[in-house]
């Protein structure tokens, strides 16, 4: 398995069009603090932000989601603490700790 | 049947889509309780899903055209609380003997829910035909990208080709330029031909028919282009999408892009039908074998009825229909009394949708020229990174010409997603490889669990939600 | 319309027992056709585990499973595909003294074998695998066993006999078996086929009771089901493969990262599928955690089971049947036949061509229950029937 451990791209991949009128949530990407929107899906928390998700064990090519519900199965994130969860369908929480370049 | 204390089991409505709430209004009116499990937080299923409570858009900028019915539908299930059980966030991953396996959203732990009668309607997704570059971030199915927009109030990107066939493509181009993304082009691998050749078909269904007139004029009076008669080539760029190319039937065209919206119609979720038991077939509309039912929705294992469409696409309205029909056909089969003539309409409407989606087939037909212009470099399975070649090497070398044998050597369909995303193009390309009918590949065979789950899962209490 | 065809050897079963037998046969010269009813190695072959082991075997398997580790040390060059086959060594965990004890007596009575088993526990084990749970007190450790993956190899067996001249017949179902008083004849419908040999070998897995009591050889075979179950791709934190001795489960991690677990059972869906137990799931993944605490966070992705044949000693039945000649038989390796399948085939071979094998096969007679039963109750009647053509197909 391979993953070159670069710095994901700061331009984000998705662009809010609406209903920014949200309460903030912290959490932090990548070990850098954030900002998303109450009612963000963790998806959106981290492409609002940048470029990928995660990293594909095996062509360790950038990922950042596909379906956006939850049968793809290619926007796992990892925490902090090495857990795991489907980013698509898991609302972004205070304090969340996310890591996206490893493959999650 | 009944349970260890010797109350009588509920039934059990597996998704709350137009299908699933529509059973669990029929079964609450004829003095039924039953249980509805669904993946999402709240029931809407996924064309008229429910925005985060934290939002705040109108209906109409959500559901456009079908405001009315997504209102009509959220109103019905709201007005169930209190005569079903509700478990949202739940996923069922498996069933033995008359119980459910079900993993809970917020704790990750699993449960068991028992059944007498349960209703199946675990609707669809994408059907995907990838392309080039289709795993590059920025890449998202059509009903990805509109949820993106309903769901989230995003768009996937800032200039966006949407790209692909089927009545969906349309919707979701003026959606997303509706909202004011900038849409670079829609492009349609159907000919206009084919479109006017399937008016009659479709005219069946005025009211739908007209809507998607309405969506092709509209994005052409915003200035959006329209392509047709398109080759999808490949998504450009390295770490994130740069832009499209495809071939207009004359020459290879670009159009720099940072987003690509893409699929081909639905695809059903059949995998719980599956591990019921229940009979498959090949159906050739839907180019897909699917669980058998009856008119009524009655599956090949007594108790369990199929409706909506996770068992063949028929679209939202029908999956209203079938919702209710099904139930009926459960009421029924456990001695209620019900409406016959209810039935006879419910079942001649569902007979009219399916002459209607035989046209929707002739107006957006599946390209059947896929496989043969998949180039071997071409990633097929997202999850393990099995290419076209690798597929047809493994024809070659190992003389496989059976889906779940391409599976076992080669490993397509083998990742977390179990052939969701790879199943429709492995076996297209298999077929074609080994010169075989699409139908005698066969299909992915199904087991548990039905998405993944965590190691850590203890069983709960049985029988009872934690 | 019906094809015949005659042959030297006519082998039912393509799984790695029957594959590797016609391979082995082929190279001795003789005419051989295989007949399976679905593909080669769809079954119990091409679902196990995928543990190459020879240790933890009862000693009477050990000549066998050591010609076996030879023949896997030629893989590449025998079927044409390494298939994912790794000495990545097999670790027997012991979590208690009395376990320790166990696997040190086994030490012992193996030691002819030169299995080059090698105890470690304490400390030692700890630096060695850090990734090994508490409950891990020590272990045995047989450097040279390892895993494969069964869906390639097992395949690779019978394209391999195909290759070196052997027909092998698949979708081709067993209907009918019978004997003319010269030659077997079996016959398959679907592909309009009689195939007839004087020599038959019965390598048809959990479903070979039939096609031997039609001869006269009773045995009593029962179905069991493993319960497999794999997770997502990992990080690679786990070289050996890994079993507990006194049971529990079993598991390996591949190249790729999934980590492949087996333990408890499953259930027959009917006669040819199965599907792992509930229970067992649980069971799986409680287990596999206390014992490698890195698969915390991880998911299952997949459940399978598939179809092994037990005989109530869990050894198989390896040799010639004592009431019809030319009949061979080789099944019921009881969920531990991957390893030892390819020696198998090739003592199959040389009982078909020569009556007797170099490699002792005595515990694997297949009339050993009945002369038990026999020197139980000395009034049992004869329980051989007169062998008719009777279907074997199910």
């Amino acid at each position: 398995m391979t993953s070159t451990r670069q710095t994901p791209p700061a331009v984000p991949l998705l662009h809010r069009v609406a209903e920014t009128a949200r309460d903030q949530i912290p959490f932090t990407l990548d070990g850098v603090a954030c900002t998303a929107l109450a009612g963000d899906t963790v998806l959106t928390a981290v492409l609002t932000h940048a470029g990928q998700l995660r990293r594909n064990e095996f062509s360790g090519a950038p990922r950042a989601g596909f379906c956006m519900m939850g049968a793809c199965q290619d926007c796992w994130v990892q925490t902090g603490e090495g857990a795991r969860l489907r980013a698509c369908s898991t609302f972004v929480a205070a304090g969340m700790c996310l890591v996206t370049e490893v493959p999650a | 049947m009944n349970d260890m204390t010797g109350k009588a089991l509920p039934p059990v409505i597996v998704g709350a889509g137009p299908a699933g709430v529509r059973a669990a209004q029929t079964l609450v009116a004829h003095g039924l309780r039953p249980v509805v499990i669904d993946e999402a937080a709240r029931a809407g299923g996924q064309v008229y899903r429910r925005q985060p409570p934290q939002f705040g858009r109108s209906s109409r900028t959500l559901y456009g055209f079908e405001a009315g019915r997504a209102d009509a539908l959220h109103q019905a299930f709201d007005a169930l609380r209190g005569q079903v059980e509700h478990q949202s966030d739940s996923l069922v991953w498996n069933v033995q003997d008359h119980w459910l396996d079900v993993l809970d959203g917020p704790t990750q732990r699993t449960r068991r829910v028992p059944f007498a009668g349960l209703i199946v309607a675990t609707g669809a997704t994408d059907r995907v035909l990838p392309v080039p570059g289709w795993t590059l971030p920025g890449v998202y199915t059509l009903g990805g990208a509109q949820v993106a927009l309903k769901f989230q109030g995003c768009a996937i990107g800032q200039r966006v080709v949407f790209m692909g066939t089927g009545p969906l493509l349309y919707l979701v181009a003026y959606q997303y330029a509706k909202a004011g993304a900038q849409v670079a082009a829609v492009l349609d691998t159907a000919r206009f031909a084919d479109q006017c050749a399937a008016l009659p078909a479709m005219a069946a269904q005025p009211a739908v028919l007209l809507k998607g007139l309405y969506y092709v004029a509209w994005l052409r009076a915003h200035g959006v282009a329209l392509h047709g008669g398109v080759r999808p080539l490949r998504v450009l760029g390295t770490e994130r999408v740069e832009g499209v190319a495809w071939h207009d039937g004359r020459a290879e065209r670009t159009l720099e892009a940072d987003a690509v919206g893409f699929g081909y119609a639905l695809r059903s979720e059949t995998q719980l039908a599956d591990l019921l038991g229940c009979r498959f077939a090949y159906a050739p509309l839907h180019r897909a074998h699917l669980p058998e039912r009856d008119a009524a929705g009655r599956s090949s294992v007594a108790g369990v009825y199929l409706a909506g469409d996770g068992a063949g696409i028929l679209g939202a309205d029908a999956a209203e229909w079938a919702g209710e029909r099904a139930a009926l056909a459960l009421l029924a089969d456990r001695g209620v009394q019900i409406d016959a003539a209810r039935t006879q309409v419910l079942e001649r409407k569902l007979a009219r949708v399916a002459g209607f989606r035989a046209g929707l087939e002739r107006a957006f037909p599946f390209p059947q020229d896929w496989a043969a212009h998949a180039p071997d470099e071409l990633v097929v399975c997202r999850c393990e990174n099995v290419t076209a070649g690798n597929l047809r090497q493994t024809v070659r070398e190992a003389g496989a010409d059976e889906l779940n044998r391409l599976k076992a050597l080669c490993r397509v369909g083998m990742g977390r997603c179990q052939g969701r995303m790879c199943g429709v193009a492995a076996a297209e390309v298999l077929a074609h490889a080994t010169g075989q009918p699409l139908q005698q590949v066969g299909r992915l065979r199904g087991q548990a669990p039905i998405k993944p789950i965590p190691m850590e899962l203890a069983a709960a209490q049985e029988g009872l939600p934690s | 319309m019906t094809q015949r065809i005659d042959c030297d050897v006519a082998i039912v079963g393509g799984g790695i027992v029957g594959a590797s037998a016609a391979l082995a046969l082929r190279r001795m010269g003789r005419s051989v056709v295989l007949l399976e009813r679905d593909l080669c190695g769809s079954r119990s072959s091409g679902v196990n585990f995928g543990g190459v082991r020879r240790q933890g075997r009862p000693i009477s398997q050990l000549p066998l499973a050591q010609r076996s580790h030879r023949i896997w040390g030629e893989l590449a060059r025998t079927i044409g595909t390494e298939g994912e086959y790794v000495r990545s060594g097999h670790f027997k965990i012991a979590r208690s003294e009395a376990d320790l004890a166990a696997l040190e007596q086994y030490r012992a009575q193996s030691r002819d074998f030169d299995l080059g088993l090698e105890m470690i526990s304490g400390a030692r084990l700890r630096e060695r695998s850090s990734w090994l749970g508490a409950k891990a007190l020590g272990g045995s450790l047989c450097p040279e066993d390892g895993q494969a993956n069964p869906r390639l190899v097992s395949p690779a067996f019978a394209r391999a006999a195909e290759r070196e001249g052997a027909r092998v017949l698949e979708r081709a179902r067993v209907d009918e078996a019978a004997h003319d008083g010269q030659r077997f004849v079996l016959r398959s419908v679907a592909p309009g086929l009689e195939v007839r040999a004087p020599v038959l070998l019965n390598c048809a897995g959990a479903w070979a009771g039939p096609l031997a009591a039609q001869f006269g050889d009773e045995v009593p075979l029962r179905s069991g089901h493993p319960a497999m179950a794999v997770t997502e791709p990992l990080p690679v934190f786990m070289d050996w493969s890994l079993g507990v001795e006194g049971g529990g489960i079993y598991c390996r991690q591949v190249a790729r990262g999934n980590v492949v677990m087996g333990g408890g059972a499953g259930f027959a869906l009917d006669d040819e599928r199965a599907r792992v137990e509930r229970g067992s799931i649980d069971g799986i993944c409680l287990q596999a955690i206390e014992l490698l605490p890195a698969l915390r966070h991880a998911h299952i992705i997949r459940t399978w089971s598939g179809t092994e044949g037990y005989l109530p000693d869990r050894q198989p039945v390896l040799g010639v049947s004592p009431r019809r000649p030319g009949l061979i038989h080789g099944f019921g390796f009881a969920g531990a036949g991957f390893q030892i399948g390819p020696a198998a085939g090739e003592v199959l071979a040389e009982l078909a061509c020569h009556g007797r094998s170099s490699t002792p096969i005595e515990a694997f007679a297949v009339d050993r229950f009945e002369r038990e039963a026999e020197a139980v109750a000395a009034n049992a009647p004869n329980p051989s029937p007169r062998p008719q053509p009777i279907s074997v197909a199910r």
